[in-house]
This record gives C-alpha cells, structure tokens and sequence, in this order.
C-alpha cells in the first residue's frame, strides 16, 4: 500500500477543509482499506472521520429514523429503537458482510462507496431517505448517481441518512455465498400513499423497479406480480449470475418480500 | 509516521510506524505477536480476528493508526495464570483444529459471539463464524467447540 498522510479532525469542519481532489474522507475502512492494499485507490490524505461525535448515533422520531453516518453495521443491527420502527432495517444491517465487519462499517461508508451490490443503497431509495451532508439535504433518488458514482462534491461530508418509517416493509437478499454481498437483494417498503421496490445488485446502481412498484401499488400481494418477466439488457452479467437469472430474482425475491410483509 | 499507542493484552505499547501499517503488520512484525494470523489478506477468511475494545475485528483490514489509544486482545493474551481460555480448551477437547492455521480467528471470534450471546444455537454459531474460513472444513468440531465452551462459561 502506497503511503499517505493521516489526519484525525475533530469536527466536521476541519474535515471538509482537509479534503482535496486525492483525499478521502475514512469511517469504518471496509472498503476502502482492502482498497487501498490492493492497489485499486491512492490517496495522499486520509481523513478519519470515526472521532467526530456527531457524525455517529440513531434518532428515532415519530416518522423517521435517522442514523448518524459512522454509525456501525452492528449498532443498527443490534438496535431496539430501529427494530421497532423499521424492523427490515435492523435486518438489513445484521446481514452485511460478517459479524467482523458490521463492528467495523457504517452506514455513511456504504452509501457514499455506492457499490453496485451494496445492500444499504437499497434501504434509502426504498424508505424516501434525505442524506444529510455538512452543506445540504439530498434525497436519495438524487444521491446515487451510477457505479461507484455519488451527488457528493468534494470537501462534502455524509453526517446522517434520514430514513421515513413506512407501514411495512422487508428486505430480501440472494447473497453471494462467499462474502454474503448482494448478488441481488430487493427492499421493498409500503408507504401511505406507494409502494417502492428497490433493487441493488441487479444493475450497475441501486434502482427503483418503477414495474413491480406499480403493481403493488394497486394490488400489495405477491399474485400482483407472479410471473412477471422483467427486462434483463440492462442487468449485471457475471460468473456468479447471468442478466435472465437476476431478473429472474429480482420478481423472486420481491415476491418473498411481499410475502414477509 | 504515526506514533500508536495501544494496550496489547494488558501492556502498553507505543511505536512510531508508517501511517499506512496494517494492525495485523504491527502486531506480528513490530510486536513480534504472531499468533494472528494473515490468511486471504483481504477480509474475507477471519485468520486475523483480534478484540479492539473487546469487539472482534479484522486485524488485516484496520489501520494501527486507526485504533490507536484502544485495547487490543490476541490469541496471545487468552492464557490467565498459564491456563488456557475455556474457548482455547473446548477447541483442544472437541478436536475443534486440524491444521491449526484458522484457529486464533475462530477463538477469537467465537469468543466475542459469546459475549453476545450466551447459548448459541448450531445455526447461530454458522452464522456467527461466516467470517471464519477453515480450509481443513473442520466446521463441525468448531461448532461442537464452541458448544461445548457456550457450557462452561
């Protein structure tokens, strides 16, 4: 691994001022360490964020939970309040990587990496989230621009993911058997007024399935949308899972995510 | 460089090292403490599990610097009054090792999932341990392992 300098700010301004075209901004490292080692990134400034108080902690209010960015994989996992609110959320967040990792990663890691096969991508567009940064609010259908590709600027720090509590919701994951990331993995949540069905893993970014949204928007059961055949040009192709057998998954594991609501 | 200051099983160490030193480099190659191992190097197969604040981590993919001020527990720092942890016994009783490569991870490992759940089942030590990988696939005997250590603690 090529060396860099470390900088551990103590607030978020200082971090933000740190940042420059070669630096990133370090929460749990589960990435970007293995990263790192493998050659793949060089920075010439890390900068820890994980000594920001702030930036780390759960709210539960009457309509959201809100999840400060450094906030462990296992906090959230091991969480009453988020468990209570949004139970598929706790159950999302136990089934990252392993135990190991989910003491290491955040929340704010992983949306700001937007791995392709990245489960918590999926939460925020299911769930309406606004993330949060040092310099606005952005909502999720806006945040997650492309393959590792994010609305964040340079110098622009995640602080918190605020995620609406639906009336229902699940999140349902064909796991690679290896690393358990999502091979595809559908979060579906049941709003007043919609339902969304997200989809991570399938394409080259975490999407709303505006199909199988829409059809359990006017009939929430899983014959509403059994045998629905899904365009598979766009999805992912790999050793692990053809672009017809992820759309295939997709429909499956929506329905069984129908099913657990 | 980066000064790092950390409790290793009880004693305080402090070393100026190179900002990008990986904590499994600087507990066997500074430290000289090389029962943690270094498997896949890359996260996936849990030889390197240490505690950090009594939380098990991958040593392979921590910064020293990112954990400095903390307290680290290895494989090394287990034995009390020369007797070995009752996890370290349950593994030797059960047959819980073959080659013994993967071992200090999955004591450590198991370790920590006992100190958050006291009586695991068979399907929650699987779980637990799916960041541990045996080559030997000696899985059964780990699991009775922990088993039999769930019992004693």
């Amino acid at each position: 691994m090529k060396t860099f300098n470390y900088h551990v700010p103590k607030n978020v301004k200082e971090a933000s001022k740190l940042a420059s075209t070669s630096s990133a901004f370090l929460a749990g490292g589960m990435t970007s360490v293995p990263s790192m080692k493998l050659g793949l990134a060089t920075y010439k400034d890390i900068i820890d964020i994980k000594h920001i108080k702030k930036l780390s902690g759960i709210k539960v209010s009457g309509k959201t939970v809100t999840i400060g960015a450094t906030t462990k994989h296992a906090e959230v996992a091991n969480s009453r309040d988020v468990k209570k609110a949004i139970p598929s959320l706790t159950k999302l967040a136990g089934g990252i990587g392993d135990a190991q990792v989910r003491n290491r990663g955040t929340v704010g890691g992983s949306i700001a990496n937007n791995d392709p096969s990245a489960c918590y991508p999926s939460a925020c567009m299911a769930l309406n989230a606004i993330i949060h940064t040092n310099n606005r609010k952005i909502e999720a259908s806006k945040f997650f621009k492309g393959m590792f590709e994010t609305a964040l600027k340079k110098g622009e720090l995640i602080e918190a993911v605020e995620f609406q509590i639906p009336v229902k919701s699940n999140y349902q994951k064909h796991p690679n058997p290896a690393s358990r990331y999502a091979i595809v993995g559908v979060y579906l949540a049941k709003h007043k007024k919609e339902v969304n069905v997200a989809v991570t893993g399938a394409k080259s970014s975490v999407y709303i399935d505006k199909d199988l949204s829409k059809a359990l928007s006017s009939s929430f059961s899983s014959s509403a949308i059994d045998g629905m055949k899904l365009d598979s040009s766009e999805m992912n192709s790999d050793i692990h899972a053809s672009g017809d057998f992820r759309a295939s998954l997709v429909v499956t594991y929506a329905k069984k995510a129908v099913e657990a609501c | 460089m980066s000064k790092v200051t950390l409790e290793v099983n009880g004693k305080k160490v402090s070393k100026d090292v190179p900002n990008h030193t990986i904590l499994s480099d600087f507990l066997r190659d500074n430290l000289n403490l090389t029962g943690t191992h270094v498997g896949c190097d890359t996260s996936q197969c849990g030889a390197c599990v240490v505690h950090v604040d009594g939380k098990s981590i991958k040593s392979c993919s921590t910064l020293a610097a990112d954990v400095d001020g903390s307290k680290v527990t290895t494989i090394e720092g287990l034995v009390k009054d020369g007797k070995m942890h009752p996890m370290q016994e349950a593994f030797k009783k059960m047959h819980g090792l073959q080659c013994g490569f993967c071992t200090p991870g999955m004591v450590m490992s198991a370790i920590d999932l006992l100190q958050n759940k006291k009586n695991p089942s068979d399907a929650e030590i699987r779980k637990w341990l799916e960041g541990n990988i045996c080559r030997c696939t000696g899985y059964q005997n780990i699991v009775a392992a922990v088993k039999e250590a769930a019992s004693k603690v």
